[in-house]
């Protein structure tokens, strides 16, 4: 097994220096998710901006216990979505997604992911996929509940 | 390094005895197997044995009347005698086959909250420790949460033991089940059974053991310990998955009412009401495992042959070296006790500055297999502060060599995370 194609530096730097991390006001949802195989926790705050049919994105905060790699997903992920309208933001999640389910087969777009690609090796890591992805899946819960509260 | 005292004389030929320690992973690297307290690998003669049940003596048992099904069926409860012997239960009939450990739990765990002299009532209490793993914790709150009843725990030290010093104030007369852990997954630690057992009779209380961890590396005597019931896995002790152990007295287990309905389990069933068998059938509806039970025979048997004792003391030998080697390294903290003498061969750490599932992929890229997380006994860790820990841990099988190779993976993994 390539360690190297796992740990890319990117993600150690990610990890040693996370962005966005800690918790802010304001916000108008906040989620806790917890990956129950490993006990990796995340709590995760959004604050949209905007008019109804444009949220902006304007601050993810969060405070997260895990590993390397759920660690730098966190980091990399309040990079690409802090100051997107929220349909650019789940686009980056869909392309997150695809990248983290392709086996390895899927060549990742650095126009959308950025320091996401770095993440490509994570994909033969069936076990990795999961600390991946907990952030995100956070991200897409609180968001979908601002945007609910904001229809009601 | 074979000069470490205590370990299992031919250890290169018991070795031999496990095909899966040829294997040779990703890179050519051979297999450092330090995940047995997850589950044991398996001995030739396991497979053996499973293999030519299947091949040549399958049917179904206690309903074919035919060769095969005698066959199958003495097979079958040959396992059983098997297993009574392991235990040294007075009656082979106390034995029950259940899917793992978990079930067995939640046997004795359901039942008690029917009606019957040993139901768990509103306001009863039910005692456990902060160390078991979540299948010793969940079957008891659901049972205290269906029944009003009160479920209370013995807390731990510091160094990981139990922390008996309230033991009067949670074992009262309102203590209907005692149920707690002989050797824990996670710290290791061994607890004194037939000390809390004593206790428990004193107010009546039952007693309810999780040998899953005891049974792999401690000779387990249920009149010793004076346990009522107590529960252990197969795929722990050599044996396959899909099959586990509830061993219950007599008296206790003929008050218990059944727990699944089916076949088997009945002496004659109307479509109005059905009447059920004795035990052990009483609590095993259905087919069984029949193969697993066959297996599960045979690797009693075979830990039997060399002995709980000296299996015991090679686990004390290994798990002292790995304590050893693990002191010598900086910012590795063990949690749970350091004495090997009090231990069983589980030992849980933390790195400080790397999390432990990146700890165990980087040894896992050297060939060497770990666990990381939180090992099914969340409460133990949440006690020590930890979110998740990564644990080594060894069998008959292990050599001290393998201890070194972790020790050097280790090391390796902090130069690689450039940690000091
Ligand atoms: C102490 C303890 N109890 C119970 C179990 C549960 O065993 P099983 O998953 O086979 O039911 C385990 C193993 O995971 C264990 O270590």
């Amino acid at each position: 097994m390539d360690l190297d194609s796992l740990y890319q530096e990117i993600i150690l730097d990610h990890y040693r220096s996370p962005h966005h991390a800690g918790l802010r006001e304001p916000y108008e949802a906040e989620v806790h998710h917890v990956n129950p195989t490993c006990g990796d926790e995340i709590t995760l705050r959004v604050h949209l901006d905007g008019d109804p049919d444009n949220l902006i994105v304007t601050d993810v905060s969060y405070d997260a216990e895990g590993c390397s790699i759920s660690q730098a997903a966190a980091s990399v992920m309040t990079d690409l979505v802090i100051g997107q309208p929220v349909d650019k933001a789940f686009a980056a999640h869909e392309a997150f997604l695809e990248l983290m389910q392709g086996r390895g087969q899927v060549e990742p777009d650095e126009e959308v992911l950025e320091d996401g690609i770095a993440f490509a090796g994570v994909a033969k890591f069936p076990a990795r996929i999961k600390c991946a992805l907990l952030s995100w899946m956070a991200f897409k819960d609180a968001t979908a509940q601002v945007a609910t509260k904001e229809e009601a | 390094m074979s000069e470490l005292t205590g370990l299992l004389p031919g250890l290169e030929v018991i070795r031999k005895d496990f095909p899966i320690l040829e294997r040779r992973l990703s890179g050519d690297l051979p297999l450092v197997y330090l995940d047995s307290a997850n589950t044991s690998q398996k001995p030739q003669v396991v497979i053996d044995t499973m293999v030519d049940h299947l091949e040549r003596h399958n049917a179904n048992v206690a309903r074919a009347m035919h060769q095969l099904g005698a066959e199958s069926s003495a097979a079958f409860e040959e396992a059983r005698d098997k297993v009574a012997r392991f235990l040294n239960a007075p009656s082979r009939d106390e034995v029950i086959f259940a899917k793992n450990a978990s079930e067995a739990l939640n046997l004795v765990a359901n039942t008690m909250a029917w009606a019957g002299p040993l139901e768990v009532k509103a306001g009863d209490r039910v005692v456990i420790t902060e160390m078991e793993h979540h299948s010793n914790i969940v079957p008891w709150q659901l049972l205290t949460e269906r029944k009003g009843a009160e479920l209370r725990w013995f807390g731990l030290t510091d160094d990981g033991h139990l922390d008996l010093s309230n033991i009067d104030e949670l074992i009262t007369e309102n203590t209907k089940v005692v149920a707690l852990t002989w050797v824990s997954n996670m710290l290791g630690t061994v607890n004194p059974i037939a000390e809390i057992a004593r206790r428990a009779h004193e107010v009546g209380a039952v007693v309810v053991v999780d040998a899953s961890q005891a049974a792999p590396q401690l000779p387990v005597d249920v009149q010793a310990v004076d346990a009522d019931f107590l529960a252990f896995t197969g795929h722990k002790v050599t044996g396959p998955t899909g099959i586990g152990v509830l061993w219950g007295r007599t008296e206790l287990l003929d008050q218990l009412p059944p727990f699944l309905g089916g076949g088997e389990m009945i002496t004659t069933v109307t479509m109005e009401k059905s009447t059920y068998a004795g035990i052990p059938h009483k609590f095993e509806a259905g087919t069984p495992p029949i193969v697993e039970a066959v297996g599960l025979g045979a690797a009693v048997d075979y830990l039997t042959e060399i002995g709980l004792e000296n299996i015991h003391r090679h686990e004390q030998a290994v798990t002292g070296y790995l304590l050893d080697g693990l002191a010598t390294i900086g910012g590795v903290s063990v949690l749970g006790p350091t004495d090997p003498a009090q231990r069983g061969g589980a030992v849980s750490f933390e790195i400080a500055g790397i999390h432990p599932h990146d700890v165990a992929q980087t040894l896992d890229a050297g060939g060497i297999a770990v666990r990381a997380g939180h090992h099914c006994a969340k409460p133990a860790h949440k006690r020590f502060g930890v979110q998740s820990s990564t644990r080594a841990s060894s069998y008959l099988y292990t050599t001290p060599a393998e201890i070194d190779a972790l020790i050097e993976g280790i090391n390796y993994t902090k130069k690689y995370f450039k940690v000091t």
